[in-house]
């Protein structure tokens, strides 16, 4: 068996000993390939689980692992390069075109010009941004999704053994983000990507991900496939939770049915 | 064009070159320092706190006062660098503070944007959080040129040539056309800067990089310009000192007779800021030109710093008065008779600054008050003494110098003006203002026109409570030992009467002529030829030291 893509055992974060920890004890894996949802509310330690992957933010215990290696025995700027970072609220730069944004980190690697070019190219193509259209343009030119494009070209710009993605859908509107949500399912499975992804969502963490680590105060409270969670919640919590996608799906359900109606008794 | 007008655009290269060779550089150097040093302010607080403190003190220093403390401070050096060092000093506080406001107003999600792609902090810096406070810490760099041009008219009374020229010398001569003048070119120097800065930045906005080059390529130009003179100027100075001082070894074993010319020589004179000394700057140069010496003027500067630079060499000659050398450089605080006064103060002047009074120019330029002849005749005032009774009625204007000196303190207390109010303004403005009823009398100098023309009088001093103030020619150390510089000014000993000072000073105060035209005319009633034959009249016992 391969070695998982990203691996934390008994994590912890304390920003002030006086208060309980921000992330207490949490141990997950993420195979490669696979997509795995960190979901809960504000305050849950998803965001900061998240950040001490790449070491925005520095454990305070515990091991974290990208591709096998201990993440403390890497230089953190050399560990960011090597990780795909998708940002909340996109995190273009807006003084650089398109294609620099895109090819900050290969630069940063100090890959050769011929190959930063096709490499921008090649990714503007893949999130359907024709090259010579939108190379040169500044982030302030383009429409909210297409900006989410281009933030996603960028996390892939440098071939990641991983990405981190923190709620990268969360300003764009309810079509687009749909659209964008489905072709990053699409490309995630072209490509074979292990990815991250934080989202106080739900429904998309229940679309999207292969497996959904839901988190509560700092603590993983239950990490398992969409189905294990909708069959077997581990608490109450869990259970709130993974009820209002099966609520709106229930709903929309019986507008498409009215003459069936019940508790979801068309199964 | 108007030959006055003309004359002033004659002056333009050389003023407008004095003033970008102080500006630009100043605000250049200005931004090389504030731009770190707001970024070290940023990254330590340790650094930030008392920084900001130190450069908000600094702002709030006179402008005027603080280039006068820079001349202190370099001990004495008058010229381009206290004035650059003051400009510079002013340059700061709007670039360091834009520094910090741009740089604290960085989005925070930009900044982690910047690590988490993978950037160490110096590339965060220069790639993320610099080009994103750009904006702003431009902006505080129009705010210091701005400033800083402005400010930069007011290096004229330090001795650096600037579009203050203009103004000072406008405000002395009451050429409002000049003052004018001067304020629209610097003005439109100001404007020229600013939008050259601007147009950078809209051009990087809209990336039309040929734009950005050619404005950078335009202020770059102007940094040239300004800094060439300034560069040309200092070997100059070498060179003209150098030369001085082989010439003057070489005039020590030639015979002094057989070595007149000044050739190749720059001569600089110092002047203060009135009339009468601006007068006699150009006869001065008149004389110097006429060895075959380049005279350099040095004019509209403060009584001290002319001093200082005198005795540090930087100046080669001007004329003082007695009187102000006895009071505030020889700190005596009590007057004694005339010619005892003209011997002291050589004596002392070459014991303790190694300085050569040369002479007497042969009149003296008291301070007088006057008040307004039909007063006088009024209420028979005839002498200083008739005012005691009216003191704490009365309204004195005169120069802000003038009630800071000793004498002013002699004449209060010996003739009881304690109660009389003050109005400090400038000496241009007093003879108007007595005869406008504006103040009831003014301190004024005997020499000047305007008391005729204003139809003032003077009145007597029976106890003596103003000092005598013989104008004599003063030489720094170094120039003493100048034997043609020497010969070339003793023509002027004992040669100007107070009649013919007052005439000249009346013709430029009263009739618009140029201090140059005026010292033509002094020049042509004086009849003086080279080596004249007034050298021995010079010798009179009194300064030439041998």
């Amino acid at each position: 068996m391969p070695v998982p893509a990203i691996e934390l055992e008994n994590v912890t974060k304390a920003y002030d000993p006086a208060k309980p920890p921000a992330v207490r004890e949490v141990s997950l894996a993420v195979a490669q390939g696979e997509v795995l949802a960190l979901v809960g509310g504000s305050g849950s330690g998803k965001t900061t689980t998240l950040k001490m992957i790449n070491r925005l933010i520095e454990p305070t215990s515990g091991t974290i692992r990208v591709l096998g290696e201990e993440v403390t025995a890497i230089d953190p700027v050399l560990l960011r390069r090597s990780i795909g970072y998708a940002f909340q609220g996109v995190g273009l730069f807006p003084h650089l075109s398109v294609g620099d944004n895109v090819a900050i980190t290969p630069r940063l690697l100090g890959w050769n010009a011929d190959r930063i070019r096709r490499r921008i190219d090649e990714l503007l193509a893949l999130v359907d941004l024709p090259p010579e259209t939108y190379r040169d343009r500044l982030p302030a030119e383009l429409s909210g999704g297409q900006r989410q494009r281009v933030g996603f070209a960028r996390a892939l710009a440098a071939e990641p053994g991983a990405i981190l993605m923190d709620e990268p859908f969360g300003a764009l509107d309810p079509i687009t983000r749909d659209i964008l949500q489905t072709e990053f399912r699409e490309l995630q499975r072209k490509l074979s990507l292990s990815v991250v992804i934080v989202t106080h969502d739900m429904t998309e963490a229940v679309l999207l991900a292969d497996r959904i680590a839901v988190m509560h105060e700092g603590e993983l409270r239950q990490l398992g496939s969409p189905r294990e969670l909708l069959t077997s919640p581990a608490d109450d919590y869990v259970a709130q939770l993974i009820e209002t996608p099966r609520r709106h799906s229930d709903f929309i359900e019986s507008l498409m049915h009215p003459g069936v109606g019940g508790e979801g008794g068309a199964a | 064009m108007s030959p006055r007008l003309q004359l002033l655009v004659e002056q333009l290269p050389n003023l407008l070159g004095g003033h970008l060779s102080l500006a630009v550089p100043a605000i250049f150097v200005g931004v090389l320092i504030s731009v770190p040093l707001g970024i070290l302010c940023v990254k330590s607080a340790a650094v930030r706190g008392p920084v900001m403190t130190l450069i908000s003190l600094v702002q709030t220093v006179p402008s005027i006062a603080l280039l006068a403390i820079m001349v202190a401070i370099l001990g004495g050096t008058i010229g381009y660098r206290p004035a650059f060092i003051a400009l510079l000093v002013y340059s700061i506080l709007p670039i360091v503070r834009n520094t910090i406001v741009g740089l604290d107003g960085v989005d925070p999600a930009m900044k982690e944007a910047a690590r988490a792609v993978g950037m160490r902090p110096v590339q965060q810096l220069l790639k993320v959080e610099l080009p994103l406070a750009f904006p702003v810490i431009l902006a505080g760099i129009r705010t210091a040129t701005v400033w800083v041009v402005g400010i930069a008219t007011l290096s004229t009374p330090v001795g650096a040539p600037s579009l203050g020229n203009y103004i000072f010398s406008g405000l002395q001569l009451r050429d409002w056309q000049r003052v004018l003048f001067g304020c629209v070119a610097t003005m439109t120097l100001s404007l020229v800067l600013d939008q050259l800065i601007a147009l950078i930045e809209t051009s990087l906005q809209r990336r039309r990089m040929a734009m950005v080059w050619g404005a950078t390529g335009a202020l770059a130009g102007l940094l040239a310009v300004g800094l060439a003179p300034q560069l040309f100027r200092t070997t100059a100075v070498g060179f003209a000192g150098m030369a001085a001082g082989t010439n003057s070894s070489a005039a020590t074993v030639a015979p002094a007779d057989s070595q007149p010319a000044l050739v190749g020589q720059t001569i600089t004179i110092g002047a203060k800021g009135f009339t009468e000394q601006l007068i006699l700057t150009e006869l001065l140069a008149h004389r110097i030109r006429a060895a075959g010496g380049t005279p350099k003027t040095l004019g509209n500067m403060g009584s001290t710093i002319v001093f200082d630079a005198l005795a540090k060499n930087t100046v080669d000659v001007y004329v003082d008065y007695t009187g102000t050398l006895w009071s505030t450089v020889l700190k005596e605080p009590e007057p004694i008779q005339r010619a005892a006064m003209r011997v002291a103060v050589a004596g002392r002047l070459y014991d303790e600054y190694g300085i050569v009074t040369l002479g007497s120019l042969g009149f003296e330029n008291t301070y007088a008050l006057v008040v307004k002849t039909e007063e006088a005749n009024g209420r028979s005032l005839r002498t200083i003494a008739d005012l005691t009774p009216l003191a704490s009625r009365l309204r004195i204007g005169g120069d802000p110098e003038f009630f800071g000196r000793p004498e002013w303190e002699r004449v209060r207390s010996l003739y009881g003006l304690t109660g009389i109010e003050q109005v400090g303004m400038d000496s241009t403005f007093m003879y108007q203002a007595v005869a406008d009823g504006q103040v009831d009398l003014a301190a004024g100098f005997s020499t000047d026109g305007r008391i005729d023309a204003f139809h003032l009088s003077v009145l007597d001093d029976p106890e003596e409570a103003f000092p005598p103030y013989d104008a004599v020619l003063l030489v720094s150390p170094k120039a003493a030992e100048n034997r043609p510089l020497i010969a070339a000014l003793q023509p002027l000993m004992n040669r100007i009467s107070v009649a013919a000072m007052r005439n000249a000073n009346r013709s430029v105060d009263e009739d618009g002529l140029t201090p140059m035209a005026a010292a033509d005319v002094l020049q042509q009633k004086l009849m003086l030829r080279s080596g004249g034959p007034s050298r021995l009249k010079a010798a009179d016992g009194q300064s030439i030291r041998e």
